[in-house]
């Protein structure tokens, strides 16, 4: 045999090693997720050190000195106090609702509890009837909301008075005669104007969006190119120069009778903005709907517009209910900066308190960014946990 | 006998019939667009008439008459017409860009390989800066780094001293400013002959690799390049630089280079903003390489730094560049945020004051909407340019 004999055979047993120190339990994570190596070693320290550094500070000064209760900001330019909650407390009501009048806040309180129930309605996945509140919340609602925020006009009590004549009635003759007095949008402001611009963009951006995906993918050659260079032009510039842009030159556009209120200005720039992007999230879940099911709707016969209304959409508009929360997110921070064109939206309204004389102070200040960044996060967290919620469960029904 | 079916040919309707429909639509649209255009132009013609707006652009040429805190070129507002201040406002805009999307991608690739660490704890503060700064908004952010941090910076006489020089208080950051002397060109060029030479020699040590299988070392040879040679000259040449340092002067600093506060409001809060959202598109490129590709280089013998460099990383770039460019977009668009803390950008200087002071709205926002579209499209085209040279060689 010329096979060279290379084998091993071990003879006796190796000695056993020692057992590992830790391989389970608490010391064995510690091990293995923060002293697995001397970098990592290093960096754990360091993120300690960081820790214990930044924590007590912003500790002590959220909570421990901070000025919980005072009448003015006296106790809060004292020196090393912390926090001036005081301030927000007794600002509260003018971050909510701006200048609105105070014996109509109802209004206001109303209109809010309104939509939030509705958006639940439409937001949690289990509830039925979807199309009942879609209904209710992008055509009805709009309008309850104008008359109860913004007032009966002429229109409305005509339209009530009309209502009165056909049911006899005389407590809506009564309303119709006294209205809902008009509360102009110079004094709307606060945590109220920015879900309201908000909640505008998302109401004209999900149809509007749609309206322009299917425009970008159509057929029609000009239909297409409308759609494309709208889409683009809007993308490629600032939300600013759209606001300025509806700002100035929207007054020159339309005759003189027409101009535009100054809140409606930015609200038309604010959805304008807002639709592009929603168009953008609406194409993608188009592309995603398999081939197979256009086909088969056509196989059945279905026209265009029933194939588009009852197989290719459902199934689009369901794909990208992440998408929608995420751009819906991004909007609501976008909305602080209709400030520029003097709208007093929530962070407008804090940053202009900063320099009320009873209230002015560094950490006044600072405490009023602290809760505006409380207030943002906690919305915005919110809507990105519900959005990653919605993408696992979707991912789950597509698995099988 | 057959049943005599009659069929009739289908019927193709006149007004739902596929082409003509299609027709339809697209003059209803075209009547629309036209109509919409034509009256818009026709009211803002009446309308700028009556308000005595100008429909030209002779304001290019007249005086400015304001001043401007911030500027890369020579501008006062005795001298200066509307058409400089307009060029102030892009230079200022494209630096603020350019600084802040380099800054954020360093930032956000630090904190995206950060978020993917093994170590417990860095991948937990790495995410919570993410989700902290990724749920609220840009402007706030903005303006607590401006109004809460920077302004109440001490004033001129209470400076806070950095090393090397530099001084920092609520005017901004003074800093020593350079003044070249003859030969310092000739240490320049050094520089940049050392960087090309270090590509070349590269090039060269890549191509010997993948001829013989094995390279020539590049990392030594490049560094003396860069920095030796360029010492070397300058002394050579008697350090022809010498600084200016800032002195305070009455109230304020005087002499040295000053980089004002809003500046670096602006850059630091634009590049932490954005380098937030990029840490997430770095993290899910990497994730996005199957773990397969790690498992094959650690069974190579790779260690963990070589397999990230030229594994993962090549691999994940391909998934990571087309929304990188939407950030970088995103970032240069945010730079106009700069109107809130009264940075000269393009738009507080063009589409604020020119704007407000020679009335011509439409022509300004044309102009300023214009100019984001085409760095805008320059940039995207650059990055798919990018993108192309990176992707997939599919064979």
């Amino acid at each position: 045999m010329a096979t060279p004999r290379r084998a091993f055979v071990r003879s006796e047993f190796s000695p056993s090693l020692a057992p590992p120190l830790s391989v389970g339990g608490p010391f064995g994570w510690v091990r293995a997720n923060l002293f697995n190596s001397a970098l990592s070693s290093i960096l754990t320290l360091a993120s300690i050190a960081f820790i214990l550094w930044i924590t007590p500070g912003l500790v002590r000064w959220l909570l421990i000195d901070a000025v919980w209760s005072a009448p003015d900001g006296d106790a809060c330019r004292a020196p090393g106090s912390g926090a001036c909650w005081a301030y927000v407390r007794a600002k509260i009501t003018f971050f909510t609702y701006g200048a609105y009048p105070r014996d109509a806040l109802w209004r206001v309180d109303v209109t809010l509890a309104m939509g939030a129930a509705l958006a639940v309605w439409l937001l949690w996945p289990d509830w039925p009837r979807k199309g009942v509140a879609a209904i209710l919340f992008f055509a009805i609602y709009p309008h309850v909301a104008f008359i109860l925020l913004h007032g009966m006009g002429d229109g409305s009590r005509a339209v009530v008075n009309a209502a009165a004549g056909v049911f006899n009635s005389e407590a809506l003759r009564d309303f119709a005669r006294d209205g809902i007095p008009i509360i102009g949008t110079h004094l709307w402001g606060g945590i109220f104007v920015s879900l309201l611009v908000a909640t505008v963009g998302i109401v004209v951006s999900l149809p509007m969006g749609v309206l322009l995906a299917l425009g970008r993918q159509s057929t029609a050659p000009f239909i297409r190119f409308f759609c494309i260079v709208l889409i683009e032009v809007v993308r490629g510039v600032p939300l600013i120069t759209v606001l300025f842009m509806a700002n100035t030159m929207l007054p020159l556009f339309v005759p003189d009778a027409w101009t535009p209120d100054r809140l409606l200005r930015p609200l038309i720039g604010v959805a304008l903005f807002a639709s592009v992007y929603m168009a953008e999230v609406v194409r993608g879940g188009l592309q995603a709907v398999p081939r197979g099911q256009l086909e088969g709707a056509m196989a059945l016969g279905l026209t265009q517009s029933r194939m588009m209304r009852l197989i290719v959409l459902p199934q689009a508009l369901t794909i990208v209910i992440p998408g929608i929360v995420n751009s819906f997110i991004a909007l609501f921070k976008d909305t602080t900066l209709v400030a520029i064109v003097g709208v007093f939206d929530f962070l407008r309204a804090i940053d202009t308190q900063r320099l009320d004389p009873a209230w002015n102070g560094p950490t006044i200040s600072t405490t009023g960014y602290a809760f505006a960044a409380m207030f943002y996060f906690v919305f915005c967290f919110a809507m990105s946990r519900y959005s990653l919620m919605m993408e696992r469960r979707l991912a789950h029904g597509r698995k099988r | 006998m057959t049943d005599q079916v009659h069929q009739r040919a289908p019927r193709t309707p006149l007004l739902t019939g596929e082409r003509i429909r299609s027709a339809i639509w697209q003059i209803a649209l075209l009547a629309g667009v036209v109509w919409l255009a034509w009256s818009a132009i026709e009211n803002a013609a009446r309308n700028m008439q009556a308000r005595g707006i100008p429909t030209n652009f002779d304001f290019w040429h007249r005086t400015a008459g304001f001043d401007i805190n911030a500027s890369l070129i020579p501008f006062s507002a005795a001298n200066n017409t509307y058409g400089d201040a307009f060029y102030v406002g892009l230079l200022n805009t494209l630096l603020v860009g350019a600084c802040g999307v380099v800054l954020a991608t360093i930032l956000g690739f630090l904190i995206g390989i950060a978020r993917l660490s093994s170590n417990w704890m860095v991948g937990r503060l790495a995410g919570g800066y993410v989700e902290i700064v990724r749920n609220t908004p840009l402007l706030l952010q903005l303006l607590f780094w401006y109004n809460a941090v920077l302004t109440p910076l001490p004033g001129p006489r209470q400076s806070l001293e950095l090393p090397g020089g530099v001084w920092l208080n609520n005017r901004g950051l003074f800093m020593p400013s350079p003044d070249f002397g003859a030969g310092a060109g000739w240490a320049g060029l050094a520089i940049l002959a050392g960087i090309v030479g270090s590509i070349v020699l590269n090039r060269l040590s890549n191509r010997k690799r993948l001829a013989t299988g094995k390279g020539f070392p590049v990392l030594f040879p490049a560094l003396a390049l860069i920095f030796l040679l360029p010492i070397a000259i300058f002394m050579a040449f008697g350090s022809p630089v010498t600084f200016e340092y800032p002195q305070l002067r009455g109230f304020n600093f005087a002499g040295g280079a000053r980089i004002v506060p809003e500046f670096v409001a602006l850059v630091l809060g634009l590049s932490l903003y954005t380098a937030a959202f990029i840490a997430e598109i770095v993290r899910a490129g990497i994730l996005s390489v199957s773990r397969g590709q790690t498992e094959a280089s650690s069974a190579l013998g790779m260690p963990g730094g070589l397999t990230m460099r030229l594994i993962v990383i090549p691999q994940a770039m391909r998934v990571i560049i087309p929304p990188l460019t939407n950030q970088y977009l995103n970032l240069i668009k945010n730079s106009s945020l700069a109107v809130f803390i009264g940075y000269p950008d393009l738009v507080q200087v063009f589409a604020g004051t020119v704007l407000n002071q020679t009335g011509a709205a439409v022509q300004v926002i044309a102009i300023t909407m214009a100019v984001y579209l085409v760095i805008s499209l320059l940039t995207s085209a650059f990055m798919n340019w990018f993108n192309r040279r990176i992707a997939l060689k599919e064979r």
